[in-house]
């Protein structure tokens, strides 16, 4: 290397957007974190686009099609009632994806506020606020969604809501260390030093320097949410029927057939586990990626 | 350790404060046209009372800060309020469903320890080896798998496949202890199964990080064996931050116990808030949405506690 001349021209190294280097590095050193990405991509897709690929209706009844064991012809066997399976579960994962997402970022968002706030102001707001915090994890996030839902009564918005609220507050502490940490940095000093105001600092400097455990975040928490809210229907208390979650479809009607017909109890808890298994196998690829600190801690 | 214990307990009464305004708030929101579908669905002796007398019976005729203030005031005396449906006290219920919850939630830690800390020792053991990835992949599909599903499918395919099904009727572990256990021991196998996917992968890290410390090797150096190395050196440090998971497992174990319950029909404080739900029995939600939040900060207490004990370091902090 030493001994060859200077070559005229520099051939810098290949400058590839961001966003493309990390969907190499994530399919060359996290194979399985890309399979996963995969299947929550299908996910997605299943979700909004179950209105063209949906065989049947999510509520079409076919009383001479009731309990069919799996076929050609309905994939994942009919209900009680004859409904196709298939649809029913495709149907769901449009909730799910709808809950999962809309609630994950909400939540995010939240845990992102609380967090900011709390970790860069410190002193008694920090204080007061991770009381509060504290109180609030005492408590199952099952628990308060019952006794919520108890109130304001079953349905989609509620869910969302009430789910974010929950999840948001947890999350905040994961922010909140991520700001102790960032705000501590030269270039957060430098910021304020030059008279940058509050809210400059927290958005310019701070919240640029914390993308990473965000991002993480918000993975692992459509997970949590598409979970919770599949515990909340199989109780009653989520969406409720006929819309086809699939927590609800593994409680309910369903429930008294599942000992004759066993596949009602599979396809629906296959598509939550394989679905909920994704996001967290694609989290974690997403931490050890993105943010080495956290690599090996829960 | 006294001024530990002191301090510890004082900064338990701001905690408890906010749990109890949260309860008061999440549930006294109640709006007006609940008390009319409460009424309209007459599902709790409405035709007896009056919307008045259900007004008044929810004390929500007076203002927000008068009625906390008779709320935590009655709680101090131990009072929880009555039923609407049965017109029992609350208390007198909860300290009924109590016990079933604490055993299946008791049963499913140890079950759930029992899986956890070997295969997470292992895995950290052999880090990187088949084994250890077969386990790593083990634990976060538990993860992934709910609780319900679970419990469901041990109900529906043991019935289809032996004709076996779990027993319904609860028996009290006064009563049968034998029968009770033989009830109690397969709905805490699916709760302690859902919950040993965090342990296990708790246990893992804290073990890596053991055994990379200077007095493992000097063990392995004098030439002890492997087994002594990792019981008598590793795993006894390893498992002292394992101790505090309790704690943050605590949550779980009777959130999980509501769905548990519900799947098999035992009679602890799950199944009484959800029938109370059901019910909209509003004076028996709000006293086990209370009592869930007090007994897990009871719990962390504990926990914390007994983790001063274990390692003095966390007491002079």
């Amino acid at each position: 290397m030493s001994s060859s001349p200077l070559p005229d021209t520099v051939v810098l190294p290949s400058a590839r957007s961001p966003t493309r280097q990390f969907f190499s590095r994530l399919i060359h050193e996290k194979p399985v974190g890309a399979a996963a990405a995969l299947v929550f991509l299908l996910f997605v897709f299943c979700g909004v686009f179950a209105n063209f690929l949906a065989p049947y209706g999510f509520n079409e009844i076919n009383m001479l099609e009731r309990l069919k064991a799996p076929s050609w012809k309905h994939l994942f066997g009919t209900d009680n009632l004859g409904r196709d399976m298939l649809s029913r579960c495709l149907y769901g994962a449009q909730l799910s994806v709808i809950i999962g997402l809309s609630a994950a970022a909400l939540a995010t968002t939240i845990s992102v506020l609380i967090g900011l706030l709390s970790g860069y102001l410190g002193g008694k707001i920090d204080m007061v606020v991770q009381r509060i915090v504290d109180a609030y994890m005492s408590f199952p996030e099952l628990v308060i969604l019952i006794a919520v839902v108890s109130v304001v009564g079953p349905g989609m918005l509620q869910i969302i809501g009430i789910l974010s609220l929950v999840l948001g507050i947890g999350g905040s502490r994961i922010i909140r260390s991520a700001v102790i940490t960032a705000r501590e940095n030269m270039y957060v000093h430098a910021a304020q030093s030059i008279g940058a105001s509050t809210p400059r600092v927290l958005w310019r400097h701070l919240l640029p320097n914390i993308m990473p455990p965000i991002i993480v975040l918000f993975t692992t928490r459509v997970g949590a949410a598409i979970l919770i809210e599949s515990g909340l229907s199989f109780l009653g208390l989520g969406v409720p029927p006929p819309a086809p979650t699939w927590g609800g479809l593994l409680s309910g009607s369903g429930r008294t057939y599942m000992f004759q017909g066993p596949w009602l109890a599979l396809a629906p808890g296959l598509c939550l586990t394989a679905v909920v298994y994704a996001t967290n196998v694609f989290g974690d690829a997403l931490r050890d990626l993105l943010d080495p600190r956290m690599r090996g801690s829960k | 350790m006294g001024s530990y214990v002191l301090r510890r307990l004082l900064a338990l009464i701001p905690t408890l404060l906010i749990a109890s305004i949260i309860v008061f708030v999440t549930i006294r929101m109640i709006p007006g046209d609940v008390i009319d579908l409460m009424l309209s669905q007459n599902d709790i002796g409405a035709d007896k009372r009056s919307r008045e007398q259900l007004v008044h019976a929810l004390g929500l005729d007076r203002s927000m800060p008068d009625q906390y203030f008779r709320w935590v005031s009655a709680i101090l005396q131990g009072d929880l309020g009555n039923s609407l449906w049965h017109s029992t006290p609350v208390l007198r219920e909860v300290l009924n469903r109590l016990p079933v919850t604490f055993e299946l939630g008791a049963m499913a830690l140890v079950i759930g320890l029992l899986i956890a800390l070997p295969i997470g020792v292992y895995s950290a053991m052999r880090q990187d080896t088949p084994g250890d990835l077969a386990a790593r992949s083990f634990a976060i599909l538990l993860l992934a798998v709910p609780s319900f599903w679970m419990g469901t499918m041990v109900m529906v395919f043991p019935s289809i496949w032996w004709g076996w099904s779990p027993e319904i009727n609860y028996v009290k572990f006064s009563e049968d202890p034998w029968q009770n256990i033989k009830q109690m021991i397969l709905p805490a196998l699916v709760l302690g199964t859902s919950l040993s996917a965090v342990t296990m992968r708790m246990t893992r890290t804290m073990m890596l990080e053991v055994l990379r410390q200077d007095y493992i090797r000097t063990a392995w150096a004098k030439g002890l064996s492997e087994r002594v190395v990792i019981l008598r050196h590793a795993v006894r440090n390893a498992l002292i931050p394992v101790v505090t998971l309790i704690g943050l497992q605590a949550p779980l174990l009777i959130g999980g116990a509501v769905i548990i319950e519900q799947i098999f029909v035992l009679p602890g404080m799950g199944l009484m808030m959800l029938e109370a739900v059901n019910q909209r029995d509003y004076p028996v939600i709000t006293g086990v949405f209370l009592v869930v939040g007090v007994t897990v900060m009871l719990i962390n207490l504990l926990v914390d506690l007994t983790y001063g004990l274990l390692d003095p370091r966390v007491r002079h902090q």
